[in-house]
C-alpha cells in the first residue's frame, strides 16, 4: 500500500472562502482547543481557585468595612462586589488566549496552520471560542460559590442571564486583546505576564470593588469611563445589585451602563480582531 | 518550462542579516533537491518563503506553477509542509492531530477520519493512535508530523530537516518513506545539514551559505569538488611522520597533508575500505605505529571548506555524519534558538 492511497491530490473540493468555510474552521480549531482544555485540567481548575479566594476575601475581610452608598452592611457590599468579581475573572481569559497562541507559535503549530488552505481568521477564532466556553463554565461555578456566600439577584432571571452575557461578551473581547499579546510575545511565559499585569490598573481603577464616587477626580473620571466599569455597572444593574441609597455617578456609560457594555465590547472585538489576523498574517516566531 | 518549484532572486532580510541575500531555484517536477547548508544559512528562511508563511523583501516564486505572492492561497492547496520541528500538539491523540489537519485542508469529517486511520497504519503509529502526542517518542512525533504533511497528496512538499534529532535508525525509516513518496511522483525540497542524507535522497543540491546558493549539482559532481575521500592517519611518535607520509602518498591521488602537531596525515584516495587494509599493512610491516586511522568521506564541513574556505559556523561545525550520534537534538527550545538567531 502506498503512502498516496487514497489520498485527494490537493485541498478538498470546497472552494476557499465564505463565511461558511470561516466557521467551519474556527470550530475545527475550538474543538482542538476544548480537548486540550479538558485533557490538562489544571489550567481550569486554578483559574477557578483564584475567582473564589477574591469571592471568599472580599466578602468577609472587606465586607464589613467597606460602606456603599453610607451603606455599611457587609451583605450590601456583598452584593455589590459579585458583579465587579464576575467581570474581573471573565478579564483572565486574556491570558488563556494569550499563553494558548503563543505556545503554538512557539512549538511551530502557528506555521503548520499558517501553511494549510484554511480560513484566515480561524486559528485565533477557534481560540477565543473556546476561551469563552472556558470562561461560561468558569462563571457557573462562581456563581454557585457567590449564591452560597449570600448573592442574590433582584432584577428577575431573564434580566440575570442578560448581565452574564454582557459579562461574556466582554470576556470574548478581552481575549482578542490576549490574542494579539500572543501573537506579538517570543514565549508563553510572557505573554501570561503580559496578559495579566495591565489587568490589574484596569480591574481596580473602576467601580468593581468600591464605588467611584470616593477616588481622586483623575482616577474617577478613569473609573467612569474604563470599559471594564461599564460591563460591571451593567451587571450590577441587570442583577438588581445597586445597594440602597448608591448614588449613580453621573458620567454617560454609568448612566448608560448597558448600551456603554454593548458598544465597548464590541468596538474591542473589532478593532482588536483585525489587529491579531493582520498580525498571524506576517506572524513569524 | 520553469520546475514546480522556482524561485528567483529571492532576498529578505531581518535587521542587518541577510537571510537571503539572492536565491535562484529551479526543481524540475517529480524531483528532489536538497537544500544543503549549516544553521543560520538561510535554509529555513527560503523554506518559509515558498511556503506562503514569509513574505521576501524581493523577488519572486512560483511552486507548482501559482506564484507564492500573489495566490499564496491557491499555493497552500498544493504544498505539504513538514517544519523544523514536529508541529503537532501533544495534547491531542495522533489520530486526532491528522483528523484536524485533514479537515482545515477541507476534507469532510467522514474522509479526514479514514485518511488518518490510513496514515496512522502506514506509519506504524496505529498502536499509538489513541495516545496523546505527549507520550511519543522524537521519532513517532515526526512520523506523525510527516503523516500530517500527507494528508492531501500534495504535488509538492517541502521538508526542514526532517531528520534533526532522530536516531539511525528513525532516520532510516524515515527516508524509505521520503523515497516512496518521491517515486510517486511528489517534486521534494529539503534541507539538511547532512551531506549523506542530501546525497541518498536529492537529485540535486543546491549548498547555500550566507543567504546565498554557493553551489549547486549533483552529489558526485559536489563530491568531486570537495575531493571525494580520504585517509587520515595519526602516528604515535614524530619520528614515524616522514616514513608514514611516504606511504600515504604512494596511496593517495594527490597531495597529503601533513599536521607536525597532530602528528596526523591526510592524503585523499579512493579504492575505499579495500585500500584501507593495504594502507594498513603496509604501515605495519614498515614497523610505523599508528595511534588511529580511518577513511573519511567528504562532510558538509569539507564541501564548506572546499567551497568557501571556512567551516560551517554552527554549533554542528564538526560536520557530524547523520550516524555520529551527535545530532542537535531537534528539541523545540534547541533548534528555536537556532532559528531565532538566523531570523533576529
Amino acid at each position: 500500500m502506498s503512502i498516496l492511497d487514497g489520498a485527494p491530490t490537493a485541498a478538498g473540493p470546497r472552494p476557499y472562502g465564505g463565511i461558511g468555510q470561516s466557521v467551519r474552521d474556527s470550530l475545527v480549531v475550538a474543538r482542538r482547543n476544548l480537548i486540550r482544555m479538558a485533557r490538562i485540567p489544571e489550567v481550569v481548575i486554578f483559574g477557578l481557585i483564584q475567582p473564589i479566594m477574591f469571592v471568599v476575601l472580599f466578602s468577609y475581610v472587606f465586607g464589613g468595612s467597606i460602606a456603599v452608598g453610607g451603606n455599611t452592611d457587609p451583605s450590601a457590599y456583598r452584593e455589590f462586589l459579585m458583579a465587579g468579581i464576575f467581570a474581573q475573572t471573565v478579564t483572565f481569559a486574556t491570558a488563556g488566549a494569550g499563553a494558548g497562541i503563543a505556545d503554538d507559535m512557539h512549538k511551530g503549530l502557528i506555521d503548520r496552520f499558517r501553511s494549510l488552505p484554511m480560513a484566515r481568521g480561524a486559528v485565533l477564532t477557534g481560540r477565543t471560542l473556546a476561551d469563552l466556553v472556558q470562561t461560561a463554565l468558569t462563571l457557573v461555578v462562581l456563581a454557585i460559590v457567590a449564591v452560597i456566600v449570600g448573592w442574590r439577584t433582584h432584577a428577575g432571571i431573564p434580566k440575570a442571564v442578560a448581565g452574564f452575557a454582557l459579562l461574556l461578551l466582554l470576556g470574548y473581547a478581552f481575549s482578542w486583546i490576549g490574542a494579539l499579546i500572543g501573537l506579538s510575545v517570543r514565549t508563553p511565559e510572557a505573554a501570561t505576564s503580559g496578559g495579566l499585569i495591565w489587568l490589574f490598573p484596569l480591574t481596580f481603577i473602576s467601580n468593581a470593588f468600591v464605588p467611584s464616587d470616593n477616588m481622586p477626580m483623575v482616577l474617577r473620571n478613569i473609573a467612569e469611563w474604563n470599559p471594564f466599569s461599564a460591563t460591571v455597572q451593567a451587571a450590577r444593574q441587570l442583577f438588581g445589585n445597586f445597594p440602597d441609597g448608591y448614588p449613580v455617578p453621573a458620567a454617560w456609560p454609568m448612566q448608560h451602563p448597558v448600551w456603554a457594555s454593548l458598544i465597548w465590547s464590541v468596538v474591542i472585538i473589532l478593532v482588536f480582531r483585525s489587529l491579531s489576523v493582520r498580525k498571524y498574517r506576517s506572524a513569524t516566531a | 518550462m520553469p520546475g514546480a518549484i522556482f524561485a528567483e532572486g529571492l532576498v529578505k532580510t531581518f535587521g542587518d542579516v541577510r537571510a537571503l541575500d539572492g536565491v535562484d531555484l529551479d526543481v524540475p517536477e517529480g524531483t528532489v533537491l536538497g537544500l544543503l547548508g549549516p544553521n543560520g544559512a538561510g535554509k529555513t528562511t527560503a523554506v518559509r518563503v515558498l511556503t506562503t508563511l514569509l513574505k521576501p523583501d524581493s523577488g519572486t516564486a512560483r511552486v507548482a506553477g501559482i506564484d507564492v505572492l500573489k495566490k499564496p492561497h491557491e499555493v497552500r492547496r498544493s504544498i505539504g509542509l513538514s517544519g523544523q520541528f514536529a508541529a503537532v500538539d501533544e495534547y491531542l491523540t495522533g489520530r486526532e492531530n491528522l483528523r484536524m489537519v485533514g479537515q482545515l485542508y477541507q476534507m469532510s469529517a467522514r474522509d479526514a477520519k479514514a485518511r488518518a486511520s490510513r496514515l496512522l497504519d502506514r506509519f506504524n503509529l496505529a498502536d499509538a493512535a489513541d495516545r496523546i502526542a505527549k507520550t511519543y517518542s522524537g521519532g513517532m512525533r515526526r512520523r506523525l508530523d510527516l503523516a500530517a504533511a500527507l494528508v492531501v497528496s500534495p504535488p509538492v512538499m517541502f521538508m526542514d530537516e526532517p531528520t534533526t534529532g532522530l536516531d539511525p535508525r528513525n532516520r532510516q525509516q524515515l527516508w524509505e518513506v521520503i523515497e516512496e513518496l518521491v517515486a510517486g511522483g511528489t517534486t521534494l525540497l529539503l534541507t539538511t545539514q547532512y551531506l549523506e542524507e542530501a546525497d541518498r535522497l536529492a537529485h540535486d543540491i543546491a549548498v547555500v551559505d550566507h543567504g546565498k546558493v554557493i553551489a549547486r549539482g549533483t552529489s558526485d559532481q559536489l563530491k568531486a569538488r570537495t575531493g571525494g575521500e580520504r585517509v587520515e592517519v595519526v602516528v604515535h611518535q614524530a619520528g614515524h611522520i616522514a616514513p608514514a607520509d611516504e606511504v600515504l602518498r604512494g596511496f593517495g591521488k594527490g597531495e597529503s597533508k601533513v599536521e607536525e602537531h597532530t602528528r596526523k596525515i591526510t592524503v585523499p584516495v579512493s579504492g575505499g575500505a579495500k585500500l584501507l587494509a593495504e594502507v594498513i599493512r603496509e604501515l605495519d610491516a614498515r614497523g610505523i605505529e599508528i595511534d588511529d586511522i580511518g577513511l573519511r568521506r567528504p562532510t558538509l564541513d569539507d564541501v564548506f571548506i572546499s567551497l568557501t574556505g571556512h567551516v560551517a559556523e554552527a554549533e554542528e561545525a564538526e560536520g557530524q555524519g547523520p550516524g555520529s550520534g551527535k545530532a542537535p537534538d531537534g528539541r523545540p527550545g534547541h533548534k528555536r534558538h537556532d532559528r531565532t538567531e538566523a531570523a533576529s
